[in-house]
């Protein structure tokens, strides 16, 4: 596999995504808020005068409140004052799984664009003249897509530690982020979803006309996120190290499978019939 | 340059190609015809090795597409019906990416961006993006990006059937020099009879995957319409029953009468002296009389006749 082939594809695709506004607008606009608008909120709240009396009214325990989480969790709660709490919980806790929205949309994004838009706007052809082997068309579209899921999430992590470390300072009184269970999330699952994208999105574009099509399909994925931000909140999982190494490896599991599937999909004789 | 040895081709249960047998020489400009359906995209998808034949076997530069794919396409150029450029990128900006995958040194990539953009007129706007282009200067580009790596073989498959006639008659113009000062082999897909008169050295014709004729337009000409061609003008009125009145006239093959023109076949140049006398005597009032000779368009059409198909 020739390398330069692959950068010439990841250039091509990535520069092409950066023109399509329908494309690169989400890819702003959901970490600013997700990671910078909403951890900022959460953050002020408890210095605001109106939060802090009717926090005082209600007498909020905060080891009663997060009495649903596991031991690890709880252990960590000794000593947390009332005005910590929701950013600790919601900050360190409640808000891991919604993370993984980041891998997910941007590789959604890019693959739709990437494989289905190929195909939307006719250009698929020409590349299947191209003097380029099926696994390094595939090859260079995946990375193309994975690559930048990937930056991005670990952007939005230096960015999110960032905001909430200094906007949390006067609250916490501390550095008191990442917490243990971020760091498999980050570079263990972020990866393994970011490439579950970028495989969902090849097999539907192979099904679907558009990029939208093939975008908001691949972007069913969002369920699987959607679950585990529920099944954190209600207790019945909980990200932390070894879970979320567990749930890392299942993930790296199902990617191998479905490439298998994308490989055998991707070659010029399937794809020349949906010129 | 291109070998096919009885290659067949049947998508679902239709017979794409029906045991197509052709040879494609270096340095000529080789015309494939055909009405749409006939097989002639097909062709050009099975000798880039997009898919393989059922049956039979072809080749092109000696290799194997099946097997040896991307080494023909390295090899070859190739300009589609449709310009299919990214038309977010600018002009140079699409070259430049087909340079990458075609493994053109950097340094020497940007020197050859220029130098075809130049060829083709673009240089103004090469930096401007492809969408604002009209459809000829599309086609341009597309044309450039075919021969951006100087290869030794270009397919044109239906190259201007989308484009206005002063589009086309650009596009062709350029095809025409290509072909002709630089010596490259061309395999022209067309179903537009003038083009294919104007570039072609040989040509084949294909309906329903199969290959009905071959050879120089010449070649095919003698073979369907032997002996000489003769037009003749008359002022009007034509004399009545003048068909009947030439029968006798020596060498006489066919007549084909419309309004004040005949369409005269004759054995041999040796019989237009007899014909002219005769027509005299027939009273005909002649205005001109020229032997020419079989267009493309006749050959293609009487071939397409002699196998059941329709005009």
């Amino acid at each position: 596999m020739r390398i330069s082939i692959l950068k010439a594809i990841i250039k091509k695709d990535l520069l092409e995504v950066s023109r399509n506004k329908t494309a690169w607008v989400p890819v702003v606009v959901i970490p600013l808020v997700f990671f910078v608008v909403l951890p900022a909120f959460f953050l002020l709240l408890p210095r605001l005068t109106f939060f802090q009396s009717s926090l005082s009214s209600t007498n909020l325990d905060p080891v009663q409140v997060l009495s649903i989480l596991p031991a690890e969790v709880k252990s960590r709660l000794a000593g947390i004052t009332a005005e910590q709490l929701i950013p600790f919980a919601i900050l360190g806790y409640f808000f891991a799984p919604m993370f993984l929205v980041m891998p997910l949309m941007v590789s959604s994004i890019v693959a739709a664009e990437s494989f289905a838009g190929e195909k939307e706007r006719k250009t698929l052809e020409g590349l299947l003249y191209s003097p380029t082997t099926d696994a390094e068309l595939f090859t260079g579209k995946a990375l193309a897509a994975l690559l930048p899921a990937v930056g991005f999430s670990f952007l939005s992590f230096i960015l999110y530690t960032i905001v909430t470390n200094t906007l949390g300072y006067p609250v916490m009184g501390r550095l008191w982020f990442p917490l243990p269970g971020w760091w498999p999330l980050i570079f263990w699952i972020t990866p393994a979803v970011a490439l579950l994208g970028v495989l969902v999105t090849v097999l539907v574009s192979a099904r679907v006309a558009t990029f939208m099509e093939a975008y908001q399909s691949g972007g069913m994925l969002v369920i699987l996120v959607l679950g585990l931000v529920v099944g954190q909140a209600t207790g019945i999982i909980y990200l932390g190290v070894f879970t979320g190494l567990l749930i890392g490896a299942l993930l790296w599991v199902v990617d191998w499978l479905l490439l298998r599937v994308c490989l055998r999909l991707f070659s010029r004789k399937v794809l020349i019939g949906k010129v | 340059m291109i070998q096919l040895e009885n290659v067949t081709k049947t998508f679902n249960t239709t017979r794409a190609l029906d045991g197509l047998t052709l040879t494609v020489r270096p340095g000529e400009v080789f015309g494939l015809l055909g009405p749409n359906g006939a097989g002639k995209t097909t062709t050009i998808r099975l000798l880039n090795g997009l898919f393989p034949a059922d049956s039979g076997s072809l080749s092109v530069f000696g290799l194997n597409p099946q097997e040896q794919g991307s080494e023909i396409r390295a090899r070859a150029g190739i300009l589609t019906e449709t310009p299919a450029l990214y038309e977010r990128l600018s002009a140079e900006e699409n070259l430049r990416f087909y340079g990458d995958l075609c493994g053109i040194p950097q340094q020497k990539l940007a020197q050859r961006v220029s130098d075809v953009l130049d060829l083709f007129g673009l240089s103004s706007r090469s930096h401007e993006r492809v969408a604002g282009y009209s459809k000829g200067m599309k086609q341009r580009v597309a044309l450039a990006r075919a021969l951006l790596h100087n290869p030794e073989l270009l397919f044109l498959d239906e190259p201007t059937s989308s484009l206005d006639p002063e589009s086309a008659q650009q596009v062709n113009d350029l095809i025409r020099t290509i072909s002709r000062e630089d010596g490259r082999t061309i395999f022209l897909c067309t179903h537009n009879l003038t083009e294919a008169q104007r570039l072609c050295d040989r040509v084949a014709v294909m309906d329903a995957g199969r290959l009905l004729a071959i050879g120089t337009p010449a070649e095919l000409a003698a073979r369907l319409f032997p002996g000489v061609r003769v037009e003749v003008e008359f002022a009007l009125p034509v004399p009545a029953n003048l068909t009947q009145k030439l029968k006798d006239c020596p060498g006489l093959r066919s007549i084909q009468m419309e309004n004040a023109r005949a369409l005269v076949d004759l054995s041999d140049t040796a019989n237009i002296p007899a014909l002219v006398s005769a027509l005299v005597a027939a009273d005909a009032r002649v205005m001109r009389v020229e032997p020419r000779s079989v267009t493309l368009e006749e050959i293609y059409f009487e071939l397409r006749k002699n196998h059941g198909g329709q005009k």
